[in-house]
């Protein structure tokens, strides 16, 4: 009786906390299709769907956008790269100061991202670089190595190495046993931090405001000051489209991944 | 499970190998993490030598620090009560929930946790905005709340001020308690849902209630997951200034307000630097603490 009780409780919080997460995102939603009055897009006017027939109408919108999708594919790519040979070096070989590689690689993330644009944003000003698209791309892939460092790590944990072995006693050489086997073998894993790095940076606002030029406002930046100023229905269009797409990416990757289980 | 890998039966290929492996990454991040942090402690105890003096020469000037204290102290303590409440929330809110998913979701198990992920591929600041817009004045939230009486409890524990909810402590420990919220419900769900089935039938066998098999049982092997959620959101939460500047009005501004003031408004350098440090420092011993409390030494 107690314990039916308590599984009822667990339900209805649940229930609730899923009601919590998405009830944000389904105002976002509706909004899209609000027909607002003035300049902000927050009070509800009006049914309308001119701003989904009219999406792209706001050029200052669509550059900040484009701007941010460039900068989360440098620091997704960049990342992915150095991610996975920093996390294949440490569960693949034993090395003095590989406990201090994995320190280095945590703290980044269990530091706040105010102090990490601060800091970035003192070192491009001391060293007198100008802060533009590519001091932003510099800043995002740094949290992402960490990132990609880390889950791709935990992923190659559980990976068969005699593989590899199988291969060189086969007489593949070290490149070619890598390409061929290494490399599709840990594809998987790789491409889903990447992916994540790429949600990562092409949402980052705190550091971004630091580290970002005058005139290389991305997307998040361009939300930020936009509440300050107007905020078209554009904006929401925006985000429901990049929601629905990326929700559709996944949900094709678990149904591939699924589809090659069987 | 249980398989080891390489590193043991495989001794090396080339000696030097890992360290190329390595340097790319453990480059970028020396320079552009720990140098980056080198100049921000020099900075933090330079000083200027009037106002309009942006380039502060190095002269060990420690008052920097002590400045903090007087000039923000309500800001720091209340920063990190916001976190802390929020925290706590999330705890409370995302405990129940990773467990229910993990426990009794059945083959809907993957798809939910999914959905937790899904607020991430929405804008962060267009969600928050989003309360801004729940929350307002004459929204349905604020009138339900007001019909409910649960105004008056709220301003009697000072979490709201006057008749509304935005604009108020209550406001942005909210909005924090939603942000971070799915950073508290994937690590507790993963450690959860590792536990073999077998231990809960083991312990039913063995006469223990659903209560104490879930205190003596369960909540023990969750606690990596517990630690790891807490970090998760409290770290991000004492330093964030978004929803300080978007639900908390003029009253409620956070450590973060002030380190983007000083920095980008202000242009005070050693200011800001001085702050940034001692927030990292004060969150770093609070979560050697916290580690030792919990008994969980290993990070992430």
């Amino acid at each position: 009786m107690r314990a039916r009780l308590f599984r009822a409780v667990l339900a209805a919080v649940t229930l609730a906390g899923f009601g919590f997460l998405f009830l944000p995102i389904a105002v976002i939603v509706v909004f899209t299709f609000n027909h607002p009055v003035g300049r902000f897009n927050l009070v509800w006017h009006g049914f309308t769907l001119d701003n989904w027939l009219h999406p792209f109408i706001r050029p200052d919108i669509n550059a900040t956008l484009w701007r941010s999708i460039r900068v989360a594919s440098v620091a997704a790519a960049a990342a992915g790269v150095m991610g996975t040979m920093v996390a294949l070096a440490l569960v693949r070989y034993r090395f003095r100061g590989g406990a201090l590689v994995n320190v280095l690689l945590v703290l980044p993330l269990t530091t706040p991202e105010i102090v990490l644009g601060s800091s970035l944003a003192l070192l491009f000003l001391n060293r007198g670089i100008e802060r533009s698209f590519w001091t932003i791309a510099i800043a995002h892939t740094l949290f992402c190595v960490s990132f990609v460092a880390i889950t791709v790590k935990a992923r190659l944990r559980g990976m068969d190495w005699t593989l590899e072995d199988a291969a060189m006693d086969l007489g593949a050489g070290p490149w070619r046993t890598f390409s061929r086997v290494t490399f599709p073998l840990i594809l998987p894993g790789v491409l889903a931090a990447a992916l994540l790095s790429f949600a990562l940076s092409i949402d980052d606002f705190i550091i971004t405001y630091f580290v970002a030029g005058e005139g290389d406002t991305t997307f998040p930046l361009y939300v930020f000051g936009a509440f300050q100023r107007e905020l078209a229905p554009q904006v929401n269009v925006m985000s429901t489209a990049l929601l629905v797409l990326s929700v559709a990416a996944l949900a094709a990757t678990v149904r591939y991944q699924r589809s090659r289980l069987r | 499970m249980g398989r080891r890998g390489g590193p043991q039966r495989r001794p090396s290929r080339g000696r030097w190998t890992p360290f190329g492996l390595l340097s790319p990454g453990v480059i970028w991040l020396t320079l552009f993490f720990l140098v980056p942090l080198a100049s921000l402690a020099r900075m933090s105890l330079s000083s200027k030598q009037s106002r309009f003096d942006f380039e502060p020469s190095f002269n060990w000037d420690w008052s920097n620090y002590g400045d903090v204290f007087s000039e923000y102290g309500t800001q720091l303590s209340r920063s990190f009560g916001f976190a802390a409440a929020a925290t706590v929330l999330c705890l409370l809110i995302g405990y129940p929930m990773a467990y229910w998913v993990a426990m009794h979701a059945g083959r809907w198990r993957n798809l939910l946790i999914g959905l937790v992920v899904v607020p991430f591929l929405t804008s962060f600041l267009l969600r928050t905005i989003s309360w801004t817009v729940l929350l307002a004045d004459s929204s349905m939230v604020v009138r339900a709340v007001r019909a409910m009486g649960l105004l008056r409890v709220l301003r009697a524990v000072g979490l709201v001020e006057g008749d509304r909810l935005l604009d108020t402590p209550l406001a942005v420990i909210g909005g924090l308690t939603y942000n971070f919220l799915p950073f508290m419900i994937l690590p507790i769900y993963v450690s959860l849902e590792k536990i073999d089935l077998r231990l809960l039938d083991a312990a039913a066998d063995l006469y223990a209630s659903t209560g104490s098999t879930f205190r003596r049982v369960v909540l023990p092997l969750s606690l990596p997951g517990v630690f790891a959620g807490s970090l998760l959101s409290f770290i991000p939460a004492s330093g964030d200034f978004v929803n300080a500047a978007f639900l908390g009005g003029t009253g409620n501004r956070m450590i973060g307000n002030v380190v983007q003031d000083r920095f980008l408004v202000q242009l005070d350098y050693p200011g800001a630097a001085a702050i940034s440090l001692l927030l990292m420092a004060i969150i770093t011993s609070a979560v050697l603490v916290y580690a030792k409390l919990l008994g969980t030494e290993e990070l992430a």
